[in-house]
């Protein structure tokens, strides 16, 4: 699948196997739901090109769409019908649909599935959007912000769907803004700053990349170690000390510890986290404003 | 892959005709706004002005019942279809319909399913008030012919230009107050509000023989009341044929500006 480019989106280029799980991130305005706007054939490309499952959006789009799952942000739901009621329209829609029933029940929307759209909770609302884009069995689903609004379990019933659509070899494109659901779902993570890629590549390597940043050490109090990183005691005893720490590094700064005649107690690293790699990325951005 | 078919327009189409109308049943205030409100105008016309029209034994609240039921279809198919159109544009629920396997034309056919059974629906109601209230003689057989190919003509004329006219409507929320003013206009001078038409300037009449409107009124008046009372009309005739070229004609307008000006979504800022 590759993408072109938008105003908003400058020179994107993606790909997503089939079976694997791509979390678009970046701030509000990043250009992330614009992107999806071109790939789901809303909008034209001002420029490039685009390609999804090898077909133009615009120009293929009947044979596009029957392939495809999108869940949008919000809209576009008949307030006065029932949940079981438009699901039921969807399905009515696909050559081979999910049964609604079942779906319903796998989203935890039993006892909502007879109350009217306008009456569902946000996080109702967002799983009959999600069950929405399933329900015509797609090979490919572009979910925009799709746990946004869902209380902790309805969010962890959305991962496991996702997991369990990945496991089915369908690929998904998901935006978000909450990180720890792009580390727990996605293959890839491509990181998005105006309109253009900031970073991409897998979580796990993305924090990799980045190393050990943060060494926890409980010693005695009042220590001055000498070391070239920068060192805060917050709690008389545990010191923190912060720097891109190899494991060189990790062993001179136990060992000023040991010359200082410390008893050192408990020695913790710990490694950045998506978090940490996302916002180094968009501050950054910040800066250059 | 699936390599199964999707399913036919005419079973989408189907599927959004009863969404649509459990939509508008459900959401009373459109009931009472959209339907009710023609048949009170009706009630109140016709109660105030009850005279004879000059000894011809047809008394002015008969005449209201039959020209208003080119209200009652402005109303279903015009206002509804339009406003209808353009808040499905405006929350997203084009974009989303879009986002499936659906058709245009099955979006549109599920629209003409509501705004066929709501004018049907309407028109029923306007000519029960006429018959049970004012008296309004039924017509025969040939009369109801000439009926059943107008009412078809003016609801399809009416929801294509409906169509047709949503995507000029901005936001939603002023879709019923916009398409009003085309409505209430053409219903003074097409001979709904007041008739007989002869009473306005010449050039006034000719300005709305180029809408439908005073077509349907006036063939409705055909329809319903005796053959002397063609002498109130324009042209002191039925024009029954120019009736169906100028309402084919605008089906035809109507048709070619919906292909024209249909957009999925709102327009980029």
């Amino acid at each position: 699948m590759r993408y072109g480019a938008t105003t908003a989106v400058d020179g994107v280029s993606l790909t997503v196997p089939r079976g694997r799980v791509l979390a678009l991130l970046g701030h509000n305005g990043a250009g992330k739901t614009s992107l999806l706007q071109v790939c789901e054939g809303f909008r034209p490309a001002d420029g490039g090109e685009c390609r999804v499952l090898g077909l133009d959006p615009i120009g293929e789009h009947d044979a596009l769409m029957p392939r495809l799952g999108i869940m949008l942000q919000s809209g576009g739901m008949y307030p006065w019908a029932t949940a079981g009621e438009l699901l039921q329209l969807f399905a009515s829609f696909s050559a081979n649909p999910i049964n609604p029933e079942m779906l319903i029940e796998r989203l935890g929307l039993q006892k909502s599935a007879k109350t009217r759209y306008r009456r569902l909770s946000g996080g109702e609302q967002q799983r009959l959007s999600l069950a929405v884009a399933l329900v015509g069995r797609p090979e490919l689903v572009f979910l925009d912000e799709p746990t946004a609004g869902m209380d902790t379990e309805a969010r962890h019933t959305t991962w496991q769907l996702i997991e369990e659509l990945r496991a089915d070899g369908v690929s998904v494109l998901l935006t978000t803004h909450l990180l720890d659901e792009a580390e727990r779902l996605a293959d890839d993570v491509v990181i998005m700053r105006e309109g253009r890629v900031a970073a991409t590549g897998a979580p796990a390597a993305l924090t990799a990349a980045a190393g050990i940043d943060l060494l926890e050490v409980r010693a005695d109090a009042g220590l001055k170690p000498d070391v070239p990183f920068k060192v805060t005691e917050a709690t008389p005893g545990e010191y923190a000390i912060a720097g891109a720490l190899d494991a060189a590094a990790i062993a001179e700064v136990l060992a000023c510890f040991a010359r200082a005649g410390a008893q050192v107690t408990a020695v913790n690293t710990r490694r950045r986290t998506l978090e940490d790699v996302y916002l180094a990325l968009t501050v950054k951005a910040g800066a250059h404003r | 892959m699936t390599t199964l078919a999707l399913p036919s327009t005419a079973t989408t189409s189907l599927a959004r005709g009863w969404i649509e109308l459990l939509q508008f049943l459900r959401d009373r205030t459109a009931m009472i706004f959209t339907f009710a409100f023609p048949a009170m105008l009706l009630l109140l016309f016709g109660t105030i002005f009850k005279d004879s029209y000059n000894n011809t034994g047809v008394s002015a609240s008969q005449v209201y019942s039959a020209s208003m039921i080119a209200y009652g279809i402005l109303t279903t198919a015009f206002v509804t279809m339009g406003a209808g159109v353009a808040l499905d544009r405006e929350d997203g629920t084009l974009k989303r319909l879009h986002g499936t396997p659906i058709t245009p034309t099955a979006y549109v056919m599920g629209k003409l399913i509501l705004v066929l059974a709501l004018s049907v629906a309407e028109t029923a109601t306007l000519i029960l008030v006429g018959l049970l209230v004012f008296d309004m003689p039924s017509p025969d057989a040939a009369h109801w012919l000439t009926f059943a190919w107008l009412f078809l003509l003016s609801t399809f004329a009416c929801t294509a230009c409906g169509i047709a006219v949503s995507s000029i409507v901005k936001h939603a929320r002023t879709a019923g107050a916009i398409l009003n003013v085309p409505v209430v206009a053409l219903n003074f001078l097409s001979g709904v509000f007041i008739h007989p038409i002869t009473q306005l300037p010449g050039w006034l009449i000719t300005v709305a023989s180029f809408f439908p409107v005073k077509w349907m009124s006036q063939g409705f008046r055909y329809v319903f009341l005796p053959d002397s009372l063609k002498q109130y009309e324009a042209a002191g005739q039925w024009e029954l044929g120019r009736t169906a070229l100028v309402l084919g004609a605008w089906c035809v307008i109507g048709l070619v500006l919906c292909l024209v000006t249909f957009r999925w979504t709102e327009r980029d800022r």
